[in-house]
Protein backbone atom coordinates (compact mmCIF):
# COMPACT_ATOMS: atom_id res chain seq x y z
CA UNK A 1 0.00 0.00 0.00
CA UNK A 2 1.25 3.47 -0.99
CA UNK A 3 0.53 6.41 1.30
CA UNK A 4 3.14 8.73 -0.21
CA UNK A 5 1.29 10.86 -2.84
CA UNK A 6 4.49 11.35 -4.84
CA UNK A 7 5.09 7.60 -5.05
CA UNK A 8 1.49 7.12 -6.15
CA UNK A 9 1.97 9.82 -8.84
CA UNK A 10 5.15 8.15 -10.10
CA UNK A 11 3.30 4.83 -10.24
CA UNK A 12 0.31 6.21 -12.14
CA UNK A 13 2.28 8.49 -14.46
CA UNK A 14 4.12 5.49 -15.84
CA UNK A 15 0.98 3.46 -16.57
CA UNK A 16 -1.23 3.70 -19.69
CA UNK A 17 -4.41 3.96 -17.59
CA UNK A 18 -3.81 7.54 -16.43
CA UNK A 19 -3.07 9.08 -19.85
CA UNK A 20 -5.81 7.12 -21.60
CA UNK A 21 -8.29 8.43 -19.01
CA UNK A 22 -6.93 11.97 -19.34
CA UNK A 23 -7.36 11.79 -23.16
CA UNK A 24 -11.00 10.70 -22.92
CA UNK A 25 -11.87 13.17 -20.14
CA UNK A 26 -10.19 16.07 -21.98
CA UNK A 27 -12.06 15.20 -25.18
CA UNK A 28 -15.33 14.91 -23.23
CA UNK A 29 -14.79 18.40 -21.79
CA UNK A 30 -13.73 19.82 -25.17
CA UNK A 31 -16.79 18.31 -26.86
CA UNK A 32 -19.08 19.80 -24.18
CA UNK A 33 -17.43 23.21 -24.71
CA UNK A 34 -17.87 22.86 -28.47
CA UNK A 35 -21.56 21.99 -27.98
CA UNK A 36 -22.02 24.89 -25.55
CA UNK A 37 -20.54 27.16 -28.25
CA UNK A 38 -23.11 25.66 -30.69
CA UNK A 39 -20.32 23.99 -32.67
CA UNK A 40 -18.69 27.35 -33.39
CA UNK A 41 -15.72 26.62 -35.68
CA UNK A 42 -13.24 28.27 -33.31
CA UNK A 43 -14.30 25.85 -30.53
CA UNK A 44 -12.71 22.88 -32.31
CA UNK A 45 -12.69 19.86 -29.96
CA UNK A 46 -9.34 18.48 -31.26
CA UNK A 47 -7.65 21.83 -30.67
CA UNK A 48 -9.15 22.35 -27.20
CA UNK A 49 -8.44 18.79 -26.00
CA UNK A 50 -4.87 18.73 -27.38
CA UNK A 51 -4.11 22.15 -25.88
CA UNK A 52 -5.40 21.09 -22.44
CA UNK A 53 -3.42 17.84 -22.45
CA UNK A 54 -0.31 19.51 -23.89
CA UNK A 55 -0.40 22.14 -21.13
CA UNK A 56 -0.73 19.42 -18.46
CA UNK A 57 2.22 17.44 -19.90
CA UNK A 58 4.45 20.52 -20.20
CA UNK A 59 3.43 21.71 -16.74
CA UNK A 60 4.20 18.37 -15.11
CA UNK A 61 7.28 17.65 -17.23
CA UNK A 62 5.82 14.40 -18.60
CA UNK A 63 7.46 13.36 -21.91
CA UNK A 64 5.19 12.82 -24.92
CA UNK A 65 6.28 9.19 -25.30
CA UNK A 66 5.02 8.42 -21.79
CA UNK A 67 1.70 10.07 -22.61
CA UNK A 68 1.46 8.15 -25.91
CA UNK A 69 1.87 4.80 -24.11
CA UNK A 70 -1.66 5.40 -22.82
CA UNK A 71 -3.10 7.43 -25.70
CA UNK A 72 -2.03 4.88 -28.32
CA UNK A 73 -5.20 2.87 -27.66
CA UNK A 74 -7.25 5.81 -28.94
CA UNK A 75 -4.75 6.53 -31.74
CA UNK A 76 -4.99 2.90 -32.89
CA UNK A 77 -8.70 3.29 -33.68
CA UNK A 78 -7.83 5.72 -36.51
CA UNK A 79 -7.13 2.70 -38.75
CA UNK A 80 -10.50 0.94 -38.34
CA UNK A 81 -12.26 4.36 -38.40
CA UNK A 82 -10.64 5.12 -41.79
CA UNK A 83 -11.91 1.75 -43.07
CA UNK A 84 -15.37 2.61 -41.65
CA UNK A 85 -15.49 5.70 -43.90
CA UNK A 86 -16.49 3.18 -46.60
CA UNK A 87 -19.99 3.17 -45.05
CA UNK A 88 -20.94 6.85 -45.67
CA UNK A 89 -19.16 6.58 -49.01
CA UNK A 90 -21.25 3.54 -49.97
CA UNK A 91 -24.46 5.17 -48.78
CA UNK A 92 -23.73 8.17 -51.04
CA UNK A 93 -22.32 6.13 -53.94
CA UNK A 94 -24.87 7.40 -56.47
CA UNK A 95 -24.07 11.05 -55.74
CA UNK A 96 -20.34 10.22 -55.91
CA UNK A 97 -20.67 8.41 -59.25
CA UNK A 98 -22.53 11.38 -60.78
CA UNK A 99 -19.70 13.72 -59.75
CA UNK A 100 -16.66 11.82 -61.06
CA UNK A 101 -15.55 14.54 -63.51
CA UNK A 102 -15.83 17.48 -61.07
CA UNK A 103 -14.06 15.38 -58.44
CA UNK A 104 -11.10 14.50 -60.67
CA UNK A 105 -10.61 18.12 -61.79
CA UNK A 106 -11.06 19.59 -58.29
CA UNK A 107 -8.64 17.01 -56.88
CA UNK A 108 -5.79 17.87 -59.26
CA UNK A 109 -6.36 21.64 -59.11
CA UNK A 110 -6.78 21.80 -55.33
CA UNK A 111 -3.89 19.48 -54.57
CA UNK A 112 -1.39 21.26 -56.84
CA UNK A 113 -2.43 24.78 -55.78
CA UNK A 114 -2.11 23.85 -52.08
CA UNK A 115 1.32 22.29 -52.42
CA UNK A 116 2.86 24.86 -54.77
CA UNK A 117 1.56 27.88 -52.82
CA UNK A 118 2.83 26.49 -49.51
CA UNK A 119 6.35 25.89 -50.91
CA UNK A 120 6.50 29.28 -52.71
CA UNK A 121 5.52 31.14 -49.54
CA UNK A 122 8.16 29.33 -47.47
CA UNK A 123 10.71 30.08 -50.22
CA UNK A 124 9.86 33.78 -49.98
CA UNK A 125 10.47 33.61 -46.22
CA UNK A 126 13.83 31.92 -46.85
CA UNK A 127 13.32 28.87 -44.62
CA UNK A 128 15.51 25.79 -45.07
CA UNK A 129 14.71 23.19 -47.77
CA UNK A 130 14.18 20.58 -45.01
CA UNK A 131 11.38 22.68 -43.50
CA UNK A 132 9.88 23.22 -46.99
CA UNK A 133 9.92 19.45 -47.61
CA UNK A 134 8.26 18.90 -44.23
CA UNK A 135 5.48 21.36 -45.11
CA UNK A 136 4.81 20.32 -48.73
CA UNK A 137 2.63 17.20 -48.09
CA UNK A 138 0.84 18.64 -45.00
CA UNK A 139 -2.71 18.39 -46.39
CA UNK A 140 -2.87 14.59 -46.49
CA UNK A 141 -3.23 11.95 -43.83
CA UNK A 142 -0.20 11.69 -41.52
CA UNK A 143 1.01 8.22 -42.58
CA UNK A 144 1.44 9.28 -46.22
CA UNK A 145 2.62 12.82 -45.46
CA UNK A 146 5.41 11.59 -43.19
CA UNK A 147 6.68 9.06 -45.76
CA UNK A 148 6.58 11.65 -48.57
CA UNK A 149 8.32 14.28 -46.42
CA UNK A 150 11.10 11.88 -45.43
CA UNK A 151 11.65 10.89 -49.06
CA UNK A 152 12.14 14.56 -49.97
CA UNK A 153 14.59 15.26 -47.13
CA UNK A 154 12.06 16.62 -44.62
CA UNK A 155 11.54 15.92 -40.92
CA UNK A 156 8.65 13.41 -40.50
CA UNK A 157 7.95 14.50 -36.90
CA UNK A 158 7.59 18.15 -37.98
CA UNK A 159 5.39 16.99 -40.86
CA UNK A 160 3.12 15.14 -38.41
CA UNK A 161 2.73 18.37 -36.42
CA UNK A 162 1.98 20.43 -39.56
CA UNK A 163 -0.52 17.79 -40.75
CA UNK A 164 -2.44 18.10 -37.47
CA UNK A 165 -2.34 21.92 -37.46
CA UNK A 166 -3.48 22.00 -41.11
CA UNK A 167 -6.35 19.63 -40.31
CA UNK A 168 -7.49 21.71 -37.35
CA UNK A 169 -7.25 24.94 -39.37
CA UNK A 170 -9.13 23.46 -42.33
CA UNK A 171 -11.81 22.00 -40.06
CA UNK A 172 -12.23 25.37 -38.33
CA UNK A 173 -12.36 27.71 -41.33
CA UNK A 174 -13.23 25.43 -44.28
CA UNK A 175 -17.03 25.22 -44.20
CA UNK A 176 -17.66 28.78 -42.86
CA UNK A 177 -15.27 30.28 -45.44
CA UNK A 178 -16.78 28.38 -48.37
CA UNK A 179 -20.27 29.21 -47.11
CA UNK A 180 -19.42 32.93 -46.97
CA UNK A 181 -18.09 32.76 -50.56
CA UNK A 182 -21.29 31.11 -51.79
CA UNK A 183 -19.49 27.76 -52.27
CA UNK A 184 -21.17 25.99 -49.35
CA UNK A 185 -23.03 23.33 -51.37
CA UNK A 186 -22.51 20.03 -49.50
CA UNK A 187 -20.67 18.07 -52.22
CA UNK A 188 -18.28 20.85 -53.33
CA UNK A 189 -17.56 22.06 -49.80
CA UNK A 190 -17.13 18.54 -48.41
CA UNK A 191 -14.76 17.61 -51.22
CA UNK A 192 -12.71 20.81 -50.75
CA UNK A 193 -12.40 20.22 -46.99
CA UNK A 194 -11.27 16.63 -47.61
CA UNK A 195 -8.54 17.85 -49.99
CA UNK A 196 -7.29 20.66 -47.74
CA UNK A 197 -7.76 19.11 -44.29
CA UNK A 198 -7.73 15.25 -44.55
CA UNK A 199 -9.35 13.30 -41.69
CA UNK A 200 -9.84 16.18 -39.24
CA UNK A 201 -11.69 18.11 -41.95
CA UNK A 202 -13.64 14.95 -42.79
CA UNK A 203 -14.69 14.57 -39.14
CA UNK A 204 -16.04 18.14 -39.25
CA UNK A 205 -17.77 17.57 -42.62
CA UNK A 206 -19.49 14.45 -41.21
CA UNK A 207 -20.97 16.60 -38.42
CA UNK A 208 -22.23 19.02 -41.09
CA UNK A 209 -23.96 16.38 -43.24
CA UNK A 210 -23.44 12.73 -44.26
CA UNK A 211 -23.20 13.79 -47.91
CA UNK A 212 -20.47 16.37 -47.21
CA UNK A 213 -18.71 13.72 -45.10
CA UNK A 214 -18.80 11.17 -47.92
CA UNK A 215 -17.28 13.63 -50.39
CA UNK A 216 -14.65 14.66 -47.83
CA UNK A 217 -13.74 11.01 -47.25
CA UNK A 218 -13.21 10.29 -50.93
CA UNK A 219 -11.26 13.55 -51.41
CA UNK A 220 -9.00 12.64 -48.49
CA UNK A 221 -8.31 9.16 -49.92
CA UNK A 222 -7.70 10.44 -53.48
CA UNK A 223 -5.46 13.30 -52.32
CA UNK A 224 -3.35 10.88 -50.25
CA UNK A 225 -2.66 8.84 -53.39
CA UNK A 226 -2.12 11.86 -55.66
CA UNK A 227 0.22 13.61 -53.19
CA UNK A 228 2.31 10.46 -52.76
CA UNK A 229 2.80 10.29 -56.54
CA UNK A 230 2.97 14.00 -57.38
CA UNK A 231 4.68 15.74 -54.45
CA UNK A 232 8.26 14.43 -54.95
CA UNK A 233 8.64 15.43 -58.65
CA UNK A 234 6.73 18.70 -58.13
CA UNK A 235 8.87 19.61 -55.12
CA UNK A 236 12.10 18.84 -57.00
CA UNK A 237 10.93 21.00 -59.89
CA UNK A 238 10.12 23.90 -57.55
CA UNK A 239 13.55 23.61 -55.91
CA UNK A 240 15.27 23.80 -59.32
CA UNK A 241 13.17 26.83 -60.33
CA UNK A 242 13.79 28.56 -56.99
CA UNK B 1 -20.62 -5.17 -32.93
CA UNK B 2 -17.72 -7.57 -32.31
CA UNK B 3 -18.23 -9.05 -35.77
CA UNK B 4 -18.21 -5.60 -37.34
CA UNK B 5 -14.94 -4.75 -35.60
CA UNK B 6 -13.51 -8.01 -36.91
CA UNK B 7 -14.58 -7.02 -40.44
CA UNK B 8 -13.07 -3.51 -40.08
CA UNK B 9 -9.78 -4.87 -38.73
CA UNK B 10 -9.67 -7.64 -41.37
CA UNK B 11 -10.12 -5.05 -44.14
CA UNK B 12 -7.36 -2.91 -42.62
CA UNK B 13 -5.09 -5.92 -42.25
CA UNK B 14 -5.68 -6.98 -45.85
CA UNK B 15 -5.04 -3.35 -46.88
CA UNK B 16 -1.70 -3.31 -45.03
CA UNK B 17 -0.70 -6.59 -46.70
CA UNK B 18 -1.59 -5.25 -50.17
CA UNK B 19 0.22 -1.95 -49.49
CA UNK B 20 3.41 -3.69 -48.28
CA UNK B 21 3.48 -6.39 -50.96
CA UNK B 22 2.71 -4.14 -53.92
CA UNK B 23 4.73 -1.11 -52.81
CA UNK B 24 1.94 1.25 -53.92
CA UNK B 25 2.16 4.50 -51.94
CA UNK B 26 -1.31 4.19 -50.39
CA UNK B 27 -1.86 3.73 -46.63
CA UNK B 28 -3.19 0.31 -45.60
CA UNK B 29 -6.39 1.73 -44.03
CA UNK B 30 -7.23 3.54 -47.30
CA UNK B 31 -6.94 0.25 -49.22
CA UNK B 32 -9.01 -1.28 -46.39
CA UNK B 33 -11.66 1.40 -47.05
CA UNK B 34 -11.83 0.32 -50.72
CA UNK B 35 -12.08 -3.35 -49.67
CA UNK B 36 -14.96 -2.65 -47.29
CA UNK B 37 -16.68 -0.68 -50.05
CA UNK B 38 -16.33 -3.74 -52.32
CA UNK B 39 -17.62 -6.01 -49.53
CA UNK B 40 -20.70 -3.78 -49.14
CA UNK B 41 -21.32 -3.74 -52.89
CA UNK B 42 -21.09 -7.54 -53.06
CA UNK B 43 -22.53 -8.43 -49.68
CA UNK B 44 -25.66 -10.15 -50.97
CA UNK B 45 -23.48 -12.71 -52.71
CA UNK B 46 -20.92 -13.19 -49.96
CA UNK B 47 -23.25 -12.97 -46.96
CA UNK B 48 -22.58 -16.63 -46.15
CA UNK B 49 -18.97 -15.85 -45.15
CA UNK B 50 -19.66 -12.39 -43.72
CA UNK B 51 -22.67 -12.61 -41.40
CA UNK B 52 -21.93 -9.25 -39.80
CA UNK B 53 -22.05 -7.48 -43.13
CA UNK B 54 -25.14 -9.23 -44.40
CA UNK B 55 -27.40 -6.24 -44.21
CA UNK B 56 -29.09 -6.14 -40.80
CA UNK B 57 -27.80 -2.59 -40.23
CA UNK B 58 -25.18 -3.53 -37.61
CA UNK B 59 -22.31 -2.55 -39.90
CA UNK B 60 -23.86 0.85 -40.63
CA UNK B 61 -24.72 1.50 -36.97
CA UNK B 62 -21.24 0.57 -35.73
CA UNK B 63 -19.46 2.56 -38.45
CA UNK B 64 -21.55 5.66 -37.80
CA UNK B 65 -20.98 5.26 -34.05
CA UNK B 66 -17.20 5.11 -34.56
CA UNK B 67 -17.22 8.05 -36.99
CA UNK B 68 -19.35 10.22 -34.69
CA UNK B 69 -16.26 10.61 -32.51
CA UNK B 70 -13.65 10.65 -35.28
CA UNK B 71 -12.30 13.93 -33.83
CA UNK B 72 -11.33 12.17 -30.59
CA UNK B 73 -9.00 9.83 -32.49
CA UNK B 74 -6.82 12.77 -33.62
CA UNK B 75 -6.22 14.06 -30.09
CA UNK B 76 -3.14 11.87 -29.26
CA UNK B 77 -1.44 12.97 -32.50
CA UNK B 78 -2.48 16.57 -31.84
CA UNK B 79 -0.76 16.56 -28.45
CA UNK B 80 2.45 15.66 -30.36
CA UNK B 81 2.72 19.35 -31.30
CA UNK B 82 4.50 19.87 -27.95
CA UNK B 83 7.47 17.93 -29.35
CA UNK B 84 8.21 20.50 -32.06
CA UNK B 85 7.55 23.76 -30.24
CA UNK B 86 11.18 24.78 -30.97
CA UNK B 87 10.77 24.69 -34.78
CA UNK B 88 7.34 26.28 -34.50
CA UNK B 89 8.98 29.07 -32.51
CA UNK B 90 11.88 29.60 -34.93
CA UNK B 91 10.01 29.46 -38.26
CA UNK B 92 6.60 30.12 -36.74
CA UNK B 93 5.54 33.14 -38.82
CA UNK B 94 6.57 31.55 -42.14
CA UNK B 95 4.90 28.25 -41.25
CA UNK B 96 1.65 29.89 -40.13
CA UNK B 97 1.44 32.13 -43.23
CA UNK B 98 2.21 29.22 -45.59
CA UNK B 99 -0.25 26.91 -43.81
CA UNK B 100 -3.10 29.43 -43.71
CA UNK B 101 -2.70 30.87 -47.23
CA UNK B 102 -2.15 27.51 -48.97
CA UNK B 103 -5.09 25.91 -47.13
CA UNK B 104 -7.44 28.79 -48.02
CA UNK B 105 -6.30 28.71 -51.68
CA UNK B 106 -6.72 24.93 -51.81
CA UNK B 107 -10.22 25.08 -50.29
CA UNK B 108 -11.44 27.83 -52.61
CA UNK B 109 -9.87 26.43 -55.81
CA UNK B 110 -11.18 22.89 -55.12
CA UNK B 111 -14.72 24.09 -54.43
CA UNK B 112 -14.73 26.51 -57.41
CA UNK B 113 -13.52 23.86 -59.88
CA UNK B 114 -15.94 21.29 -58.46
CA UNK B 115 -18.90 23.63 -58.77
CA UNK B 116 -17.99 24.84 -62.27
CA UNK B 117 -17.77 21.28 -63.64
CA UNK B 118 -20.75 19.95 -61.64
CA UNK B 119 -22.88 22.67 -63.24
CA UNK B 120 -21.64 21.92 -66.72
CA UNK B 121 -22.21 18.15 -66.46
CA UNK B 122 -25.60 18.42 -64.71
CA UNK B 123 -26.88 21.48 -66.57
CA UNK B 124 -27.35 23.33 -63.29
CA UNK B 125 -26.66 23.01 -59.57
CA UNK B 126 -27.98 19.71 -58.28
Amino acid sequence: MTRDPFALWVYLAERPLLWLTVTLVAYGLADRLSQAARRHPLANPVLIAAAMIGAVLLGLGVPYDRYFDGAQFVHFLLGPATVALAVPLYENRHAVRRALVPMAAALVAGSVVTLVSAVLILMAFGVSPAVMASMAPKSVTAAIAMAVSEGMGGDPALTAVLVILTGIFGAMVGLPLLGALGLGEARAAGFAVGIAAHGIGTARALQFSPEAGAFAAIAMALNAVLTALLAPPLFRWLMVQG
Amino acid sequence: MVQVFAVLLACQLAGEVVARMSGVPVPGPVIGLMLLFAVMAWRQRISAVLPAASGDGTLEATAHGLLRHLSLLFVPAGVGVIQRLDVLGRDGVALVVALVVSSVLGLVVSALVFRALARRSAGGPA
